[in-house]
Protein backbone atom coordinates (compact mmCIF):
# COMPACT_ATOMS: atom_id res chain seq x y z
CA UNK A 1 0.00 0.00 0.00
CA UNK A 2 1.56 3.47 -1.24
CA UNK A 3 1.76 5.46 2.06
CA UNK A 4 1.53 8.82 0.01
CA UNK A 5 -1.90 9.38 1.47
CA UNK A 6 -3.36 8.61 -1.99
CA UNK A 7 -4.28 4.67 -0.13
CA UNK A 8 -7.25 3.76 1.90
CA UNK A 9 -7.24 5.38 5.63
CA UNK A 10 -8.16 2.92 8.07
CA UNK A 11 -9.52 3.93 11.07
CA UNK A 12 -8.89 2.66 14.51
CA UNK A 13 -11.58 1.18 16.47
CA UNK A 14 -10.89 2.23 19.82
CA UNK A 15 -11.61 5.54 21.17
CA UNK A 16 -8.32 6.88 23.20
CA UNK A 17 -11.40 8.44 25.43
CA UNK A 18 -13.46 6.96 28.24
CA UNK A 19 -15.67 8.75 29.96
CA UNK A 20 -15.91 7.63 34.07
CA UNK A 21 -18.51 10.00 35.12
CA UNK A 22 -18.49 11.74 38.51
CA UNK A 23 -19.57 15.26 39.38
CA UNK A 24 -17.29 18.29 41.23
CA UNK A 25 -18.70 20.99 42.72
CA UNK A 26 -17.36 23.97 44.83
CA UNK A 27 -18.90 26.92 46.67
CA UNK A 28 -16.35 30.34 47.16
CA UNK A 29 -17.57 32.23 50.45
CA UNK A 30 -16.14 35.78 51.38
CA UNK A 31 -13.22 33.94 54.01
CA UNK A 32 -13.74 30.37 52.78
CA UNK A 33 -14.26 28.12 49.70
CA UNK A 34 -15.16 24.36 49.90
CA UNK A 35 -14.84 21.88 46.91
CA UNK A 36 -17.13 18.86 46.63
CA UNK A 37 -16.44 15.41 44.24
CA UNK A 38 -18.20 11.69 44.79
CA UNK A 39 -15.94 9.33 44.61
CA UNK A 40 -17.02 6.77 42.10
CA UNK A 41 -15.57 5.43 38.79
CA UNK A 42 -17.67 4.28 35.94
CA UNK A 43 -17.65 3.24 32.68
CA UNK A 44 -20.84 2.39 30.99
CA UNK A 45 -22.76 0.39 33.14
CA UNK A 46 -20.21 -0.69 35.25
CA UNK A 47 -18.99 0.61 38.62
CA UNK A 48 -15.06 0.13 38.34
CA UNK A 49 -14.72 1.15 42.08
CA UNK A 50 -16.40 2.87 44.95
CA UNK A 51 -12.98 4.93 45.94
CA UNK A 52 -11.71 7.19 43.71
CA UNK A 53 -11.06 10.40 44.70
CA UNK A 54 -11.41 13.64 42.26
CA UNK A 55 -9.88 16.48 44.69
CA UNK A 56 -5.80 16.71 44.57
CA UNK A 57 -3.61 19.15 46.63
CA UNK A 58 -2.03 21.43 44.34
CA UNK A 59 -0.46 23.89 46.92
CA UNK A 60 -1.12 24.96 50.25
CA UNK A 61 -4.53 26.74 49.42
CA UNK A 62 -5.44 25.61 46.02
CA UNK A 63 -6.97 22.21 45.35
CA UNK A 64 -8.14 21.12 41.51
CA UNK A 65 -11.00 18.96 41.55
CA UNK A 66 -11.69 16.91 38.05
CA UNK A 67 -14.16 14.62 36.42
CA UNK A 68 -14.49 12.72 33.03
CA UNK A 69 -11.92 10.89 31.90
CA UNK A 70 -9.61 9.46 34.64
CA UNK A 71 -6.67 8.97 32.71
CA UNK A 72 -6.03 12.45 31.37
CA UNK A 73 -6.91 14.09 34.88
CA UNK A 74 -4.50 11.66 36.88
CA UNK A 75 -1.85 12.84 34.19
CA UNK A 76 -3.45 16.29 34.43
CA UNK A 77 -2.62 16.51 38.16
CA UNK A 78 0.54 14.77 38.47
CA UNK A 79 2.01 17.54 35.37
CA UNK A 80 0.36 20.24 37.48
CA UNK A 81 1.53 18.95 41.01
CA UNK A 82 5.00 18.70 39.21
CA UNK A 83 5.19 22.18 38.24
CA UNK A 84 3.85 23.65 41.74
CA UNK A 85 6.59 21.91 43.19
CA UNK A 86 9.34 23.44 40.99
CA UNK A 87 7.48 26.65 41.58
CA UNK A 88 8.06 26.33 45.52
CA UNK A 89 11.39 25.07 44.71
CA UNK A 90 12.55 28.62 42.45
CA UNK A 91 10.57 31.19 44.07
CA UNK A 92 10.31 30.23 47.76
CA UNK A 93 6.64 30.07 48.05
CA UNK A 94 3.51 28.24 47.21
CA UNK A 95 2.37 28.98 43.80
CA UNK A 96 -0.58 31.09 44.60
CA UNK A 97 -4.27 29.84 43.48
CA UNK A 98 -4.80 32.68 40.98
CA UNK A 99 -1.49 31.91 38.98
CA UNK A 100 -2.33 28.21 39.28
CA UNK A 101 -5.52 28.57 37.72
CA UNK A 102 -3.87 30.51 34.72
CA UNK A 103 -1.28 27.59 34.36
CA UNK A 104 -4.42 25.05 33.84
CA UNK A 105 -5.74 27.16 31.14
CA UNK A 106 -2.65 26.81 29.49
CA UNK A 107 -1.73 23.20 30.69
CA UNK A 108 -5.01 22.35 28.93
CA UNK A 109 -5.40 24.32 25.30
CA UNK A 110 -1.63 23.48 25.21
CA UNK A 111 -3.06 19.90 24.33
CA UNK A 112 -6.09 21.95 21.86
CA UNK A 113 -5.54 19.19 19.37
CA UNK A 114 -5.81 16.21 21.19
CA UNK A 115 -7.36 17.74 24.43
CA UNK A 116 -7.53 16.40 28.16
CA UNK A 117 -11.06 14.99 28.31
CA UNK A 118 -11.03 16.06 32.18
CA UNK A 119 -13.65 18.85 33.62
CA UNK A 120 -11.73 20.73 36.03
CA UNK A 121 -13.01 23.20 38.84
CA UNK A 122 -10.32 25.07 40.38
CA UNK A 123 -10.69 25.74 44.26
CA UNK A 124 -8.91 27.78 46.79
CA UNK A 125 -8.64 30.91 48.54
CA UNK A 126 -6.86 34.27 46.80
CA UNK A 127 -4.36 36.86 47.85
CA UNK A 128 -6.80 38.34 50.23
CA UNK A 129 -8.14 35.09 51.65
CA UNK A 130 -11.33 35.15 49.95
CA UNK A 131 -12.62 32.30 48.49
CA UNK A 132 -11.88 31.69 44.78
CA UNK A 133 -13.76 29.07 42.32
CA UNK A 134 -12.75 28.90 38.93
CA UNK A 135 -14.54 26.92 36.23
CA UNK A 136 -13.23 25.14 32.91
CA UNK A 137 -13.43 23.68 29.89
CA UNK A 138 -11.95 20.63 28.51
CA UNK A 139 -9.54 23.21 26.28
CA UNK A 140 -8.97 25.71 28.57
CA UNK A 141 -11.62 28.49 28.50
CA UNK A 142 -12.08 29.26 32.18
CA UNK A 143 -13.46 31.67 34.02
CA UNK A 144 -13.41 33.06 37.82
CA UNK A 145 -17.04 32.38 39.71
CA UNK A 146 -18.25 32.16 43.23
CA UNK A 147 -19.23 28.86 42.44
CA UNK A 148 -19.56 26.09 40.21
CA UNK A 149 -20.22 22.07 39.03
CA UNK A 150 -19.01 19.89 36.61
CA UNK A 151 -19.22 16.94 35.14
CA UNK A 152 -21.79 14.07 34.78
CA UNK A 153 -24.33 15.64 37.47
CA UNK A 154 -24.18 19.40 36.48
CA UNK A 155 -27.11 19.35 35.07
CA UNK A 156 -28.98 18.67 37.97
CA UNK A 157 -27.13 20.36 40.76
CA UNK A 158 -26.36 23.81 38.39
CA UNK A 159 -29.60 24.97 38.70
CA UNK A 160 -30.06 24.53 41.96
CA UNK A 161 -27.03 26.30 42.82
CA UNK A 162 -27.92 28.76 40.52
CA UNK A 163 -31.38 29.21 42.51
CA UNK A 164 -29.68 29.22 46.14
CA UNK A 165 -26.54 30.97 44.99
CA UNK A 166 -27.23 33.63 42.54
CA UNK A 167 -25.70 37.15 43.77
CA UNK A 168 -25.36 41.00 42.60
CA UNK A 169 -24.46 40.93 38.88
CA UNK A 170 -21.01 41.54 38.20
CA UNK A 171 -21.92 44.24 36.28
CA UNK A 172 -23.48 46.54 38.46
CA UNK A 173 -21.51 49.01 39.92
CA UNK A 174 -20.43 50.22 42.58
CA UNK A 175 -18.72 46.63 41.92
CA UNK A 176 -19.94 44.25 45.16
CA UNK A 177 -18.57 40.86 46.31
CA UNK A 178 -20.21 38.07 44.28
CA UNK A 179 -19.26 35.99 47.15
CA UNK A 180 -21.85 33.56 48.87
CA UNK A 181 -23.99 34.98 51.80
CA UNK A 182 -24.17 31.53 53.26
CA UNK A 183 -21.45 30.63 56.14
CA UNK A 184 -19.72 27.67 56.02
CA UNK A 185 -22.12 24.89 58.08
CA UNK A 186 -24.69 25.94 55.71
CA UNK A 187 -22.34 25.65 52.31
CA UNK A 188 -21.46 22.63 53.61
CA UNK A 189 -24.87 21.33 54.26
CA UNK A 190 -25.95 22.80 50.42
CA UNK A 191 -22.74 20.13 49.10
CA UNK A 192 -24.41 17.71 50.72
CA UNK A 193 -28.09 18.10 49.79
CA UNK A 194 -26.94 18.91 46.11
CA UNK A 195 -25.29 15.43 46.29
CA UNK A 196 -27.55 13.46 47.77
CA UNK A 197 -29.84 14.83 45.00
CA UNK A 198 -27.67 14.19 42.19
CA UNK A 199 -26.99 10.79 43.30
CA UNK A 200 -31.01 9.58 43.16
CA UNK A 201 -31.12 10.40 39.32
CA UNK A 202 -27.41 10.23 38.21
CA UNK A 203 -26.09 6.93 37.66
CA UNK A 204 -22.65 8.16 37.40
CA UNK A 205 -22.81 10.03 40.95
CA UNK A 206 -22.43 7.64 44.04
CA UNK A 207 -21.22 5.83 46.64
CA UNK A 208 -19.23 8.83 49.19
CA UNK A 209 -18.99 12.47 48.91
CA UNK A 210 -15.35 14.33 49.87
CA UNK A 211 -15.94 17.73 50.68
CA UNK A 212 -12.51 19.70 50.90
CA UNK A 213 -13.15 23.06 53.11
CA UNK A 214 -10.44 25.78 52.89
CA UNK A 215 -10.54 28.62 55.17
CA UNK A 216 -7.88 30.88 57.09
CA UNK A 217 -7.44 27.80 59.62
CA UNK A 218 -5.96 25.57 56.74
CA UNK A 219 -7.37 22.31 54.81
CA UNK A 220 -9.96 19.99 56.49
CA UNK A 221 -11.91 17.13 54.95
CA UNK A 222 -15.57 15.86 55.90
CA UNK A 223 -17.16 12.54 54.26
CA UNK A 224 -20.93 11.48 53.55
CA UNK A 225 -22.19 8.35 52.43
CA UNK A 226 -24.12 8.43 49.55
CA UNK A 227 -26.48 5.66 47.63
CA UNK A 228 -24.78 2.69 46.34
CA UNK A 229 -26.64 1.60 43.63
CA UNK B 1 28.48 -0.40 33.52
CA UNK B 2 27.59 -0.13 29.78
CA UNK B 3 24.73 1.66 29.14
CA UNK B 4 21.80 -0.32 27.37
CA UNK B 5 19.05 0.88 25.11
CA UNK B 6 15.98 0.25 27.33
CA UNK B 7 12.76 1.34 27.82
CA UNK B 8 12.71 2.93 31.45
CA UNK B 9 15.78 5.18 30.21
CA UNK B 10 14.52 8.62 31.13
CA UNK B 11 15.25 9.80 27.76
CA UNK B 12 13.34 6.92 26.13
CA UNK B 13 10.73 7.03 27.79
CA UNK B 14 8.41 4.04 28.71
CA UNK B 15 7.34 2.11 26.12
CA UNK B 16 8.16 4.99 23.23
CA UNK B 17 10.42 6.78 21.54
CA UNK B 18 9.74 10.49 21.75
CA UNK B 19 11.00 12.26 18.71
CA UNK B 20 13.98 14.16 18.97
CA UNK B 21 15.79 11.88 21.32
CA UNK B 22 16.94 9.73 18.58
CA UNK B 23 17.75 11.12 15.15
CA UNK B 24 18.47 7.90 13.59
CA UNK B 25 15.04 6.24 14.55
CA UNK B 26 13.87 9.53 13.16
CA UNK B 27 14.22 9.62 10.18
CA UNK B 28 13.81 6.15 9.97
CA UNK B 29 10.05 6.56 11.28
CA UNK B 30 9.25 9.52 8.77
CA UNK B 31 9.64 7.11 6.26
CA UNK B 32 7.46 5.20 7.98
CA UNK B 33 9.71 1.93 8.12
CA UNK B 34 11.15 0.50 10.97
CA UNK B 35 14.77 0.52 11.43
CA UNK B 36 16.07 -2.11 9.00
CA UNK B 37 18.92 -3.45 11.58
CA UNK B 38 16.32 -4.78 13.61
CA UNK B 39 17.93 -8.01 14.53
CA UNK B 40 20.88 -7.50 16.88
CA UNK B 41 23.78 -9.80 16.41
CA UNK B 42 22.50 -12.27 18.63
CA UNK B 43 20.06 -13.05 16.24
CA UNK B 44 17.42 -11.84 18.73
CA UNK B 45 15.04 -9.00 18.25
CA UNK B 46 16.66 -5.64 19.36
CA UNK B 47 14.05 -3.43 21.37
CA UNK B 48 12.26 -0.84 19.65
CA UNK B 49 12.48 -2.67 16.95
CA UNK B 50 10.47 -4.38 14.37
CA UNK B 51 10.29 -5.92 10.79
CA UNK B 52 11.20 -3.34 8.40
CA UNK B 53 8.16 -2.50 6.24
CA UNK B 54 5.31 0.47 6.58
CA UNK B 55 4.72 1.08 10.33
CA UNK B 56 1.05 -0.52 11.58
CA UNK B 57 -0.86 -0.13 14.90
CA UNK B 58 -2.73 -2.95 15.95
CA UNK B 59 -6.69 -2.03 15.08
CA UNK B 60 -7.70 -4.82 16.74
CA UNK B 61 -6.41 -7.85 18.76
CA UNK B 62 -5.66 -11.22 17.48
CA UNK B 63 -4.86 -13.78 20.06
CA UNK B 64 -6.90 -12.89 23.48
CA UNK B 65 -6.85 -13.68 27.25
CA UNK B 66 -9.84 -13.40 28.97
CA UNK B 67 -11.48 -12.61 32.15
CA UNK B 68 -8.30 -12.20 34.94
CA UNK B 69 -10.09 -11.76 39.13
CA UNK B 70 -8.02 -10.69 42.01
CA UNK B 71 -9.06 -10.20 45.80
CA UNK B 72 -7.28 -8.69 48.47
CA UNK B 73 -7.50 -11.52 51.83
CA UNK B 74 -6.41 -11.75 55.50
CA UNK B 75 -2.47 -12.19 54.94
CA UNK B 76 -2.17 -11.05 51.39
CA UNK B 77 -3.61 -11.09 48.00
CA UNK B 78 -4.96 -13.82 45.21
CA UNK B 79 -5.45 -13.23 41.50
CA UNK B 80 -7.14 -16.34 39.01
CA UNK B 81 -7.19 -16.87 35.73
CA UNK B 82 -8.09 -19.78 33.03
CA UNK B 83 -4.90 -21.19 30.85
CA UNK B 84 -6.69 -20.60 27.36
CA UNK B 85 -5.60 -17.73 24.52
CA UNK B 86 -8.04 -17.62 21.93
CA UNK B 87 -7.89 -16.95 18.28
CA UNK B 88 -11.29 -15.25 17.70
CA UNK B 89 -13.69 -17.25 18.88
CA UNK B 90 -11.29 -19.95 18.46
CA UNK B 91 -9.92 -22.45 22.16
CA UNK B 92 -6.39 -21.91 20.05
CA UNK B 93 -3.91 -22.15 23.14
CA UNK B 94 -5.23 -24.23 25.93
CA UNK B 95 -2.28 -24.02 28.13
CA UNK B 96 -0.70 -20.39 28.14
CA UNK B 97 0.44 -19.15 31.91
CA UNK B 98 -1.79 -15.75 31.86
CA UNK B 99 -0.17 -14.85 35.41
CA UNK B 100 3.47 -14.13 35.54
CA UNK B 101 5.67 -13.57 38.44
CA UNK B 102 7.10 -10.00 38.18
CA UNK B 103 9.75 -10.21 41.04
CA UNK B 104 9.77 -11.64 44.76
CA UNK B 105 6.94 -9.53 45.68
CA UNK B 106 4.86 -9.14 43.05
CA UNK B 107 2.97 -10.91 40.10
CA UNK B 108 0.45 -9.65 36.95
CA UNK B 109 -1.41 -11.12 34.57
CA UNK B 110 -3.68 -9.79 31.58
CA UNK B 111 -6.80 -9.49 29.06
CA UNK B 112 -6.46 -9.06 25.48
CA UNK B 113 -3.80 -9.68 23.04
CA UNK B 114 -1.02 -12.23 24.27
CA UNK B 115 1.89 -10.68 22.41
CA UNK B 116 1.48 -7.13 23.90
CA UNK B 117 1.45 -8.96 27.36
CA UNK B 118 4.78 -10.75 25.95
CA UNK B 119 6.26 -7.05 25.60
CA UNK B 120 5.13 -5.89 28.68
CA UNK B 121 6.68 -8.58 30.40
CA UNK B 122 9.61 -7.77 28.42
CA UNK B 123 9.49 -4.17 29.67
CA UNK B 124 9.42 -5.38 33.10
CA UNK B 125 12.34 -8.02 32.77
CA UNK B 126 14.63 -5.05 31.93
CA UNK B 127 13.63 -3.26 34.80
CA UNK B 128 14.21 -6.10 37.28
CA UNK B 129 17.33 -6.73 35.52
CA UNK B 130 18.50 -3.13 35.92
CA UNK B 131 17.68 -3.39 39.99
CA UNK B 132 19.54 -6.60 39.96
CA UNK B 133 22.52 -4.84 38.33
CA UNK B 134 21.98 -1.97 41.07
CA UNK B 135 23.29 -4.70 43.27
CA UNK B 136 21.65 -3.08 46.33
CA UNK B 137 19.04 -6.08 47.55
CA UNK B 138 16.29 -3.66 46.81
CA UNK B 139 13.57 -4.29 43.83
CA UNK B 140 10.50 -2.41 42.57
CA UNK B 141 7.04 -2.52 44.49
CA UNK B 142 4.05 -3.54 43.33
CA UNK B 143 2.46 -0.05 43.55
CA UNK B 144 5.59 1.07 41.88
CA UNK B 145 5.36 -1.70 39.36
CA UNK B 146 1.74 -0.49 38.53
CA UNK B 147 2.55 3.22 38.25
CA UNK B 148 5.35 2.16 35.97
CA UNK B 149 2.36 0.38 33.52
CA UNK B 150 0.04 3.36 33.87
CA UNK B 151 2.31 5.36 32.49
CA UNK B 152 3.09 2.69 29.80
CA UNK B 153 -0.37 1.99 28.46
CA UNK B 154 -1.32 6.21 28.92
CA UNK B 155 1.74 6.55 26.44
CA UNK B 156 1.28 4.14 24.01
CA UNK B 157 -2.22 5.35 24.32
CA UNK B 158 -1.03 8.71 23.57
CA UNK B 159 0.85 7.22 20.39
CA UNK B 160 -2.48 5.62 19.34
CA UNK B 161 -0.69 2.57 18.86
CA UNK B 162 -2.27 1.54 22.57
CA UNK B 163 -1.25 -2.18 23.93
CA UNK B 164 -4.32 -3.81 23.52
CA UNK B 165 -4.60 -5.01 27.14
CA UNK B 166 -5.83 -4.69 30.73
CA UNK B 167 -3.37 -5.50 33.88
CA UNK B 168 -3.94 -6.53 36.98
CA UNK B 169 -1.15 -6.31 39.17
CA UNK B 170 -0.89 -7.64 42.53
CA UNK B 171 1.91 -7.80 45.50
CA UNK B 172 2.56 -7.46 49.22
CA UNK B 173 5.51 -5.37 50.37
CA UNK B 174 6.12 -3.54 53.44
CA UNK B 175 3.37 -5.23 54.99
CA UNK B 176 0.79 -3.01 52.46
CA UNK B 177 -1.12 -5.56 50.44
CA UNK B 178 -1.66 -4.19 46.87
CA UNK B 179 -4.02 -4.85 44.09
CA UNK B 180 -4.27 -2.73 40.93
CA UNK B 181 -5.43 -2.73 37.31
CA UNK B 182 -4.93 -0.58 34.33
CA UNK B 183 -7.09 -0.70 31.23
CA UNK B 184 -5.82 -0.62 27.49
CA UNK B 185 -6.11 3.53 27.29
CA UNK B 186 -4.52 4.40 30.66
CA UNK B 187 -7.37 4.20 32.73
CA UNK B 188 -6.74 2.47 36.34
CA UNK B 189 -7.73 2.10 40.20
CA UNK B 190 -7.02 0.17 42.93
CA UNK B 191 -9.41 -1.96 44.86
CA UNK B 192 -9.78 -4.69 47.33
CA UNK B 193 -11.27 -6.81 45.07
CA UNK B 194 -11.28 -6.11 40.98
CA UNK B 195 -12.28 -8.13 37.53
CA UNK B 196 -10.66 -7.40 34.05
CA UNK B 197 -12.85 -8.30 31.09
CA UNK B 198 -16.19 -9.97 31.37
CA UNK B 199 -15.78 -10.52 35.41
CA UNK B 200 -16.58 -7.26 35.71
CA UNK B 201 -19.86 -8.25 34.84
CA UNK B 202 -20.18 -11.66 36.33
CA UNK B 203 -17.64 -12.05 39.27
CA UNK B 204 -17.56 -8.47 40.94
CA UNK B 205 -21.77 -8.61 41.44
CA UNK B 206 -20.34 -11.81 43.78
CA UNK B 207 -17.26 -10.42 45.19
CA UNK B 208 -19.54 -7.17 46.39
CA UNK B 209 -22.27 -9.66 47.87
CA UNK B 210 -19.36 -11.78 49.95
CA UNK B 211 -15.82 -10.41 49.76
CA UNK B 212 -14.26 -8.87 53.50
CA UNK B 213 -10.70 -7.37 53.32
CA UNK B 214 -9.91 -9.78 56.27
CA UNK B 215 -11.52 -13.51 55.22
CA UNK B 216 -9.53 -16.74 55.65
CA UNK B 217 -7.30 -17.68 52.74
CA UNK B 218 -9.85 -20.69 52.32
CA UNK B 219 -12.97 -18.70 52.17
CA UNK B 220 -11.28 -16.04 49.97
CA UNK B 221 -10.20 -19.18 47.58
CA UNK B 222 -14.06 -20.60 47.78
CA UNK B 223 -15.49 -17.17 46.54
CA UNK B 224 -12.35 -16.95 44.04
CA UNK B 225 -13.66 -20.59 42.73
CA UNK B 226 -17.72 -19.51 42.70
CA UNK B 227 -16.48 -16.69 40.61
CA UNK B 228 -14.44 -18.23 38.25
CA UNK B 229 -17.24 -21.03 37.70
CA UNK B 230 -20.19 -17.99 37.21
CA UNK B 231 -17.47 -16.35 34.15
CA UNK B 232 -16.89 -19.88 33.11
CA UNK B 233 -20.24 -20.61 32.44
CA UNK B 234 -21.15 -17.89 30.61
CA UNK B 235 -18.12 -16.76 29.13
CA UNK B 236 -17.51 -18.81 25.96
CA UNK B 237 -14.09 -17.66 25.60
CA UNK B 238 -13.15 -19.45 28.86
CA UNK B 239 -11.99 -22.64 29.90
CA UNK B 240 -12.10 -24.89 32.71
CA UNK B 241 -8.35 -25.05 33.56
CA UNK B 242 -7.43 -22.26 35.45
CA UNK B 243 -4.34 -21.09 38.18
CA UNK B 244 -4.80 -18.90 41.24
CA UNK B 245 -1.87 -17.34 42.45
CA UNK B 246 -1.06 -15.91 45.61
CA UNK B 247 1.25 -13.20 47.19
CA UNK B 248 1.61 -13.18 51.11
CA UNK B 249 4.37 -11.52 53.25
CA UNK B 250 6.13 -14.70 53.29
CA UNK B 251 6.60 -15.25 49.61
CA UNK B 252 4.64 -15.33 46.22
CA UNK B 253 3.18 -18.66 44.71
CA UNK B 254 1.74 -19.73 41.46
CA UNK B 255 -0.78 -22.83 41.53
CA UNK B 256 -0.74 -25.39 39.30
CA UNK B 257 -3.58 -25.84 36.73
CA UNK B 258 -6.91 -26.77 38.27
CA UNK B 259 -10.34 -27.70 37.77
CA UNK B 260 -13.51 -26.37 39.66
CA UNK B 261 -17.02 -28.43 39.67
CA UNK B 262 -19.60 -27.66 37.17
CA UNK B 263 -23.47 -28.34 36.93
CA UNK B 264 -25.44 -27.69 34.02
CA UNK B 265 -27.92 -30.39 35.40
CA UNK B 266 -30.31 -27.60 37.23
CA UNK B 267 -33.78 -28.12 36.64
CA UNK B 268 -33.90 -24.07 35.06
CA UNK B 269 -31.28 -24.89 32.79
CA UNK B 270 -33.70 -27.88 31.32
CA UNK B 271 -36.40 -25.48 30.04
CA UNK B 272 -35.01 -21.62 30.45
CA UNK B 273 -38.08 -19.84 29.12
CA UNK B 274 -40.45 -22.02 31.49
CA UNK B 275 -40.52 -18.95 33.74
CA UNK B 276 -39.46 -16.21 31.12
CA UNK B 277 -43.08 -14.80 29.92
CA UNK B 278 -42.51 -13.49 26.73
CA UNK B 279 -39.23 -15.60 25.96
CA UNK B 280 -38.87 -18.09 23.29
Amino acid sequence: MPHDGSGPTTRANWSPYDNNGGTVLAVAGEDYVVCAADTRMSTGYNILTRDYKKIDQMSDKCVLASAGFMADAVTLKKTLKARCTTYEFQNDKPMGCVSFAQMLSNTLYYRRFFPYYTFNIVAGLDAEGKGAVFTYDAVGSYERTNYSCQGSGQGLIMPVLDNQLKTVSPLVLPAQSSATPLSESEAVDLVKDCFATAGERDIYTGDTVEIWIINKDGVRKEYQELKLD
Amino acid sequence: MIPTRVSHNPIIGPGVVPFGVDPAYDAQYKLNQAPRSHVASHGQGKPFTVEPGPHQRTQYPYVTGTTVLGCKYKDGVMIACDTLCCYGSTKRYKSVERIKKVNSSTIISFTGELSDFHYIVSLLEELDTTDYCEDDGSELAPWEIHSYLCRVMYNRRNKFDPLWNSLVVAGVKHGRTFLGTVGMIGQHYEDSHLAAGFGNHMARPLFREKHTDDMSEEDARKLMEDCLRACLMRDKTMMNKFQIAKVTAGGLEISEPFQVPMNWGYEKFKDPTKHAVGAW
